[in-house]
């Protein structure tokens, strides 16, 4: 019998003690089409008691599993079809919000994503009155997060959702208090994923089964650990370094999601090797582009640095799980990570450096505090530039931008818990209005012919 | 036969007296089986890694831990107790 290492226990101890190993979360995908009806009560009724029978144990089981194997598990939370796919029938889409948020109030689970629709070729009746209640349905839910699929690689980016899009951010930015807050549960993407764990972006997607559970695990602190072992040496070994951490950070993701699976008789869908930051010193992705030299994140070398990262986080990462998926890379979100708040507080950070930086990281321009004067037009123009990346790359992209209310350039905006503050950094006020009344289709590229 | 369930215990204080004791005390209480103990003192630092086999019917994991969680508070040491799988997964292959 192979017995376990003390320093190898002691490594995993130390993991999660000092360097904040820790699942990010336990995502459970539910189907709603068996929900569907054209009763818009019976819609709701139907919905709420799905959720609330499917993830009844949810929560309680994601708590088991952290004090058995001593490892924290931060969220439990819920992703649902996409709510514009079994709305069709109904007037009042924002009735489904609520008892989506409903579910997850019983549930116990941190947020529900799905109230989405994907909009990337042509847009239904139902997804138009889907996102036209998006302000609403999220200034008056607690736990709901919102997306909204735009462009695709295959399809190309529908300019006409891409404008209405400006125009709900900025809505959601004014009906909801608190700076802002309902933008940090809006997401507007590219090539968006069909099992991401991770809110606001998660929903449980059209070719998914009817239940899963995903996990999307979490350490950027473990990376940085390790590179302080390989300081001056060349990039080889630091991507090396990276590969064997991300494979170790992987397993336990794996094991996790098995587990979880296991107990709570659902399938096991994908885990995400993303590297998820959070606000807490020591979890930060930008601190790990620091250790690799650079003397802060934004500096030139950032863009480089992050695609050696994303990059070898997938490769250690994809043999230590049996199917990898979600968004799976290194996330860049600017109030979520303290280093990336630090150095836009330097400004070190500008929107154009982010935007270089989603050619390579695993998602977009995520949770940047922009000038609550920032006109519908210029968000447009900015979710425009960052699908146009995600369609060109055959990358998932999105924009989730908080154009805060009253605050000018320097000022800061507080979220609170995970979602952290974020200094309020520049637009370009040159004007994109012309650009963006034409509408239409922008057509898909030339390798989307792939067959 | 069913595999071997395996808890690992890892204690971490100040030196005192019969912190071994008391652990293991506890373990044999709940019918658990040791099957390695590593223990060092770094400068006064008490540090002790034990695995142990809880196999048996009669051992509850659950009660294991709470009982090994309030020695802890009461003596004054860290005393975690994880199922091994976490420590495998991630470093066996």
């Amino acid at each position: 019998m192979h017995m376990i290492n003390p320093s190898e226990i002691l490594e995993t101890l130390s993991m999660i003690d000092h360097q904040k190993l820790d699942v990010r979360t336990i995502t459970m995908g539910i189907s709603l089409f068996s929900c569907v009806t054209d009763d818009e009560k019976k819609l709701c009724d139907n919905i709420y008691d799905l959720i609330t029978r499917r993830a009844e144990n949810l929560v309680k089981v994601g708590r088991e599993i952290e004090r058995d194997y001593g490892v924290p598990i931060v969220n439990k939370r819920i992703s649902v079809t996409p709510a514009a796919l079994v709305t069709g029938a109904i007037k009042h889409p924002v009735n489904v919000a609520r008892a989506l948020d409903r579910a997850a109030r019983t549930t116990g689970v941190d947020f529900i994503g799905g109230y989405s629709a994907l909009v990337h070729k042509g847009i239904t009746e139902a997804d138009r009155r889907l996102i036209e209640s998006i302000p609403e349905a999220l200034a008056t839910t607690d736990f709901l997060c919102s997306s909204v699929n735009v462009g695709s690689t295959r399809a190309g980016i529908n300019m006409d959702a891409v404008r209405l899009m400006g125009d709900v951010v900025k809505q959601t930015a004014a009906t909801a208090d608190n700076g802002g807050l309902g933008c940090a549960k809006l997401v507007v993407f590219c090539n968006a994923v069909e099992d991401n764990p991770f809110m606001a972006g998660a929903f449980h997607g059209p070719g998914e089964g009817d239940c899963a559970v995903s996990v999307g695990v979490s350490g950027p602190g473990v990376v940085k650990v390790a590179l302080e072992g390989v300081k001056g040496a060349p990039f080889d070994e630091v991507a090396e370094t990276i590969k064997r951490t991300a494979f170790h950070i992987t397993r336990v993701g794996q094991l996790v999601a098995r587990e979880a699976s296991r107990r709570l008789g659902v399938s096991f869908g994908i885990v995400d090797l993303s590297l998820a930051p959070t606000p807490a010193v020591g979890d930060s992705v930008a601190a790990i582009l620091e250790e690799m030299g650079l003397e802060v994140c934004g500096a030139h070398g950032t863009t480089a640095a992050l695609a050696l990262l994303n990059d070898a986080v997938k490769k250690g990462g994809v043999m230590a799980s049996s199917h990898v998926g979600g968004l799976s890379g290194a996330f860049i979100p600017v109030s979520e990570d303290i280093g990336m708040i630090q150095a836009a507080q330097r400004g070190a950070l500008s929107l154009e450096k982010l935007e270089a930086m989603t050619c390579v990281c695993s998602v977009g321009l995520d949770m940047i505090a922009i000038p609550g004067d920032t006109t519908a037009v210029t968000i447009a123009a900015i979710i425009a530039d960052e699908a146009a990346i995600g369609m060109v790359n055959n990358k998932t992209t999105a924009v989730r931008v908080i154009p805060a209310p009253g605050k000018r350039v320097g000022d800061s905006v507080e979220f609170g818990g995970l979602l952290g503050h974020a200094p309020v950094i520049p637009v370009r006020e040159f004007s994109a209005a012309e650009f963006i009344h034409r509408g239409g289709r922008i057509p898909a590229p030339l390798h989307s012919l792939r067959n | 036969m069913n595999e071997m369930k395996k808890a690992v215990i890892s204690v971490l204080g100040t030196d005192k007296k019969g912190i071994i004791a008391q652990v293991s005390r506890i373990l044999y209480e709940n019918d658990a089986n040791i099957l390695d103990i590593t223990q060092t003192i770094v400068s006064g630092l008490f540090s002790m890694i034990l695995i142990a086999d809880i196999s048996s019917e009669a051992c509850s994991f659950d009660a294991l831990k709470m009982e090994l969680d309030a020695l802890g508070e009461r003596i004054g040491v860290q005393i975690r107790t994880q199922r091994s799988e976490i420590f495998e997964a991630m470093h066996q292959i």
